[in-house]
């Protein structure tokens, strides 16, 4: 059974009750139903071919990306300043740094093993393009985490950091100097911005299914994204044949 | 892109299902990390080695922190020359033949004589000579100012930095004035001053003490003791024994070579370059040659290698 197929399991227009109520809240309920089919958001079955450890670190990632968000919320409880005098502050600060050692790791290396499997096939161009936006906010993320330390390194790296930034005019609304501004880009901007990115990659991973194999032949063929070259098709095709 | 060759993509169901638990992956997942991140927060903890102070800049290195404040009187300090966002002393960087530094414009002014030495030195409580100092240098002439700082520079060179050791000369005002500015600083009370010279209570905007600080020699000498300077590979390091921001290795490799290493305008080739880079690997479905490279390395038959063994066992391609 195709991933279309059993979305339309749930069409409103095959439902006893044919959702055919008017208004804004109608039309997006509509939308939402189709766009995005529960069964398909989470699926009790999987295509055969996700058979590998590789694919274990996307979701890894996700496990990161949420004890990142907790050990950071657990320290803004009491304010930024509050690890250097606590020790159970000090711990925190230190679950939050190797969280997010864990997740910048997880997430290169789910990188890597996507574009390896060149994921972005099969008009999934938008989620590498989300994914690979969501991994350079990281890096800002981490960046602005960095700066609010509140210790040598944070004063360090301000003062190195700023030459870069004030080179190319951004340094002229972006301060790495101005804490307050790097704590609100750090605890509220940036992660709204990668959250957001990483829950519409996720939808769309979910929406698209597993990018299937490449096909195992030699010729080269381009990997263009939304289409099958004719090697791919073919290939495909030979491949899809053979499927029950 | 054809509606034909759109069509032709495989469904990934057709390929054959296998049961899956989604949410019972993810709790595993989420246990392993967070038993993972605990682990390793419990073994090796976390860096914080405490931040320099003006006041402790200037108890450990009150040369450097003299000669850093005459820099910043006379106009020879790096702030004082930097250009945009914090003057016009110079056009900042280019990129090619754009300088989006100049573009942006002053946003952030800083008058470093007035800033780090004479508004601090008005603000506390002096005795009448300081005070008759700083009065008698804002009145005189801004070649005299440069006389008296100039002769007082060569003075201080002379005498290897060392304020005390300096032999009578014409220096005006200038040696009492940084004087009385070192013993503010060491008590303390600077640190206070240059965060609160925008009148404001509140304040979050570090700036101002950073600059000065950036301006002297101690900060950068205890980065790098700690290795962070930037012929060190900077600030992807951590102090300590720590991984820092290892994800920063290719923006920070490119400051290890030349030209980047060696060009007034070497940090924005460094950014143009990781623009570009950045842009090729956000759009990379979209590059031909480029997104057909995992066609032409075999990872993939690893990956999926159970699917193709499957393939030839019903005798596929």
């Amino acid at each position: 059974m195709s991933i279309r197929d059993r979305a339309d399991l749930v069409q409103p227009g095959e439902s006893t009750e044919p959702d055919e109520a008017a208004g804004w809240t109608a039309a997006v309920r509509r939308r939402l139903v189709r766009e995005l089919p529960p069964d398909t958001m989470l699926p009790d079955t999987q295509p055969k071919y996700v058979a590998s450890w590789i694919y274990v670190f996307g979701v890894l990632t996700l496990a990161a990306f949420l004890v990142v968000l907790g050990s950071g919320a657990v320290l803004a409880i009491q304010g930024p300043s509050w690890w250097h005098t606590s020790d159970i502050g000090h711990f925190f600060n230190s679950l939050h740094l190797w969280s997010v050692e864990l997740f910048m790791a997880f997430m290169v290396i789910h990188l890597w093993g996507k574009f390896f499997m060149a994921a972005w096939r099969g008009r999934r161009a938008l989620t590498w393009i989300t994914g690979a936006v969501a991994f350079l906010g990281s890096i800002g993320t981490a960046f602005t985490g960095y700066l609010t330390q509140q210790n040598l390194d944070s004063q360090w790296i301000a003062v190195q950091s700023k030459d870069a930034l004030n080179a190319v005019g951004i340094g002229a609304y972006f301060s790495p100097m101005n804490f307050g501004q790097m704590l609100m880009w750090h605890i509220v901007l940036l992660p709204a911005f990668v959250g957001i990115l990483v829950v519409l990659h996720v939808l769309m991973v979910r929406r698209r299914g597993v990018v299937p194999p490449l096909p195992l032949r030699d010729r080269p063929a381009e990997a263009e994204p939304g289409t099958a070259s004719e090697a791919g098709r073919e290939a495909e095709a030979a491949e899809t044949e053979e499927q029950p | 892109m054809s509606r034909r060759s759109r069509a032709a993509e495989p469904d990934p169901y057709s390929f054959g299902s296998r049961p899956y638990d989604l949410v019972k992956e993810f709790t595993i997942a989420l246990v392993a990390v967070l038993a993972l991140s605990i682990a390793l927060a419990a073994v090796f903890s976390s860096p914080d080695k405490r931040p320099v102070t003006i006041a402790t800049w200037a108890k450990a290195d009150s040369a450097d922190f003299t000669a850093t404040a005459l820099a910043e009187l006379d106009g020879t300090s790096g702030t004082a020359q930097y250009g945009p966002p914090y003057n016009n002393a110079s056009e900042g960087q280019k990129l090619g033949p754009v300088g989006l530094a100049n573009l942006m414009g002053v946003t952030r002014p800083i008058d470093t004589a007035q800033d780090f030495v004479i508004r601090p030195l008005r603000s506390a409580a002096q005795t009448a000579i300081v005070s008759s100092a700083v009065a008698r240098y804002t009145a005189a002439s801004g070649a005299q100012q440069n006389t008296w700082t100039g002769n007082y520079s060569n003075a201080l060179d002379k005498a290897n930095g060392d304020p005390t050791k300096i032999a009578p000369g014409d220096y005006g005002p200038v040696p009492t004035m940084l004087t009385a500015l070192l013993a503010q600083a060491r008590a303390g009370s600077l640190d206070g001053q240059l965060l609160t010279e925008s009148g404001v209570f509140y304040q979050t905007d570090y700036t101002l003490p950073l600059l000065f600080l950036a301006d002297g020699s101690y900060l950068a000498n205890l980065a790098g003791q700690d290795h962070l300077a930037g012929t060190q590979w900077g600030m992807m390091n951590e102090t300590g024994n720590y991984p820092g921001q290892a994800w920063l290795w290719l923006y920070t490799f490119w400051y290890q070579i030349s030209p980047y290493n060696n060009s007034t305008n070497g940090d924005a080739l460094v950014w143009g370059t990781m623009a570009v880079l950045s842009l090729v690997f956000v759009f990379l479905p979209f590059i031909p040659g480029l997104r057909s490279i995992p066609r032409y390395i075999p990872v993939y038959r690893l990956i999926w290698r159970e699917h193709y063994r499957d393939l030839r066992a019903r005798g596929g391609t």
